[in-house]
């Protein structure tokens, strides 16, 4: 677990949110990468946004920042993709396929967040009520052509990552 | 050579009897039959996934179907991957606890492996090699296979599945889980040429697939349908983006299915997988395979999504060549096809 200053849920810990627009699918995939250098291999955050917003792209983004060059599968039918590359472990969940956040509990999804590892997680609301305080609430939506993201802190650790990111864009 | 094959990688509990000379005695998914009672109540939807409570009542089950007890079950075989290593687990301590209980040998089963040889377990069985696709919610790849444990991987999705195009696809028209068979169903009333759908990836050359850009193609298409609509998406609206977004992703995959046969000089084509199960891919495949002097090769529509009796097949063929484990109970999440030992090199740990 990440949450090491609990707050809760709902409830942000900084008051000004990141919020940055994202004319296209280079510049998703170039502020992933800055994310994923800010996160520095750890935490948890949550992925917001609809049916193809783009959180699968946001997420390749993360895991350039860690070297991983490959194929980003979607996680939906296997719900979660382990990366392994030599600066990080991150898991990408995806839990739009459950029907009970209690589904969770039989794949071992504690075991998952015991780790010094990065859990990137789509369809977070699934899993409410199992699922930890995210460090991050990122959602995406639409903004004319391209997508907007904003970006939430709710721990302490939360806030230092978004304090690491302002500082790149 | 009796093999019990054991299917938990996902959400199926799959279990299955295989004699190497009577062919499949009994096999069962937890989903086809009546365990209320054995579950301890009704079988709530999270059921799924829950491979502990299913995995011996469904054992229990096979072996009465077979007429079969535990002596004349020669060795245990489970899927140990690629899959969900909680979900792997299950079934590979059911697995090894059996064979330690029968003093039976045990075998991992590579659940890839076991899709692509399910066409094996049909009257008339392709002969190798051949081309297979294997295309479902959470694949989609093509390989060259020359025999078994003799795998090349031709191309594969660099984002979604085919399947799980479907899947989102469908969610968007508002239609339910999983998507396939409704988009087919819908796609029979479609006007044909309504919408045009892009075929991505095969403007250039190569066997990768990206059904993800479809996807948002999808999104928004249905959105202008609504909009002109009055924020409804009409019955033949939906069957005209189903047909449309069918096309798409038919076409592409026989795109790239006539390049991979054309590129590795084969002239038969193994499709598995639960994609596989949809009519007009099969139709369009069949056609296209004839008109190259070819034939294409399936699995009965059970045996297209997750099952035993392909793991107990597959796992059959190797014990069979000499290939079995040790003790250990091991999994592995993440595990490429084209590392598995071909058949007619026998080693003692056929998983590592």
């Amino acid at each position: 677990m990440t949450s090491d200053a609990f707050v809760s849920a709902g409830q942000s810990l900084q008051a000004d949110p990141v919020q940055i627009q994202l004319a296209d699918e280079v510049a998703q995939v170039a502020f992933g990468e800055q994310l994923g250098r800010a996160c520095n291999g750890e935490g948890v955050l949550f992925l917001q946004g609809t049916l193809g917003m783009g959180k699968t792209t946001m997420t390749r983004g993360i895991l350039s920042a860690y070297g991983h060059q490959g194929a980003v599968k979607s996680p939906t039918y296997t719900l979660v993709e382990p990366y392994e590359t030599e600066t990080a472990r991150v898991y990408h969940f995806d839990l739009y396929r459950l029907a009970d956040a209690e589904e969770l509990e039989y794949m071992g999804i504690r075991d998952y967040f015991d780790e010094k590892a990065l859990c990137v997680i789509e369809w977070p609301d699934k899993g409410a009520g199992v699922l930890p305080t995210p460090d991050i609430e990122l959602t995406l939506t639409k903004e004319g052509d391209g997508r907007a993201a904003s970006l939430v802190a709710f721990t302490v650790k939360g806030a230092e990552i978004l304090a690491q990111l302002r500082t790149m864009l | 050579m009796r093999v019990l094959g054991i299917e938990t990688s996902c959400d199926e509990t799959g279990l299955a009897i295989y004699d190497s000379e009577q062919g499949l005695l009994a096999h069962a998914l937890f989903s086809q039959i009546d365990m209320h009672i054995p579950y301890g109540g009704v079988v709530p939807e999270l059921a799924s996934r829950d491979h502990v409570r299913k995995l011996l009542p469904l054992t229990k089950q096979v072996m009465a179907e077979a007429n079969c007890n535990a002596e004349e079950i020669d060795a245990i075989c489970y899927t140990a991957g690629p899959g969900l290593i909680g979900a792997l687990m299950v079934g590979a301590s059911t697995a090894q606890a059996l064979a330690m209980a029968w003093g039976k040998p045990c075998l991992g089963v590579h659940h890839m492996e076991g899709h692509l040889l399910a066409p094996m377990l049909e009257e008339k069985p392709p002969e190798f090699p051949f081309v297979a696709l294997l295309v479902s919610g959470g694949h989609t790849q093509l390989i060259d296979v020359q025999g078994i444990g003799q795998y090349e991987m031709l191309g594969e999705s660099i984002d979604d599945a085919a399947g799980e195009a479907f899947d989102k696809a469908a969610k968007m028209m508002g239609l339910p889980y999983p998507g396939g068979p409704h988009i087919a169903r819908f796609a029979e009333q479609g006007t044909p040429g309504k919408y045009l759908f892009p075929r991505p990836m095969t403007n250039r050359p190569g066997l990768d697939f990206s059904f993800s850009g479809l996807k948002t193609f999808t999104l928004n298409t249905v959105e202008a349908a609504k909009e002109a609509n009055n924020g409804e998406l009409s019955d033949q609206e939906r069957a005209d983006i189903a047909l449309a977004f069918q096309d798409a992703v038919v076409d592409t995959l026989l795109i790239k299915c006539k390049r991979a046969l054309k590129q590795a000089g084969r002239k038969t084509l193994v499709i598995a997988g639960g994609v596989s199960a949809n009519k007009d891919l099969r139709a369009k495949l069949e056609v296209t395979l004839s008109g190259m002097g070819g034939q294409v090769f399936y699995p009965r529509n059970e045996f297209c999504t997750d099952n035993g009796a392909m793991i107990a097949y597959a796992g059959c063929q190797r014990l069979m060549a000499g290939h079995t484990n040790d003790k250990q109970i091991k999994v592995q999440p993440r595990w490429p096809l084209t590392d598995l030992p071909p058949l007619d090199l026998p080693t003692d740990k056929a998983s590592d």
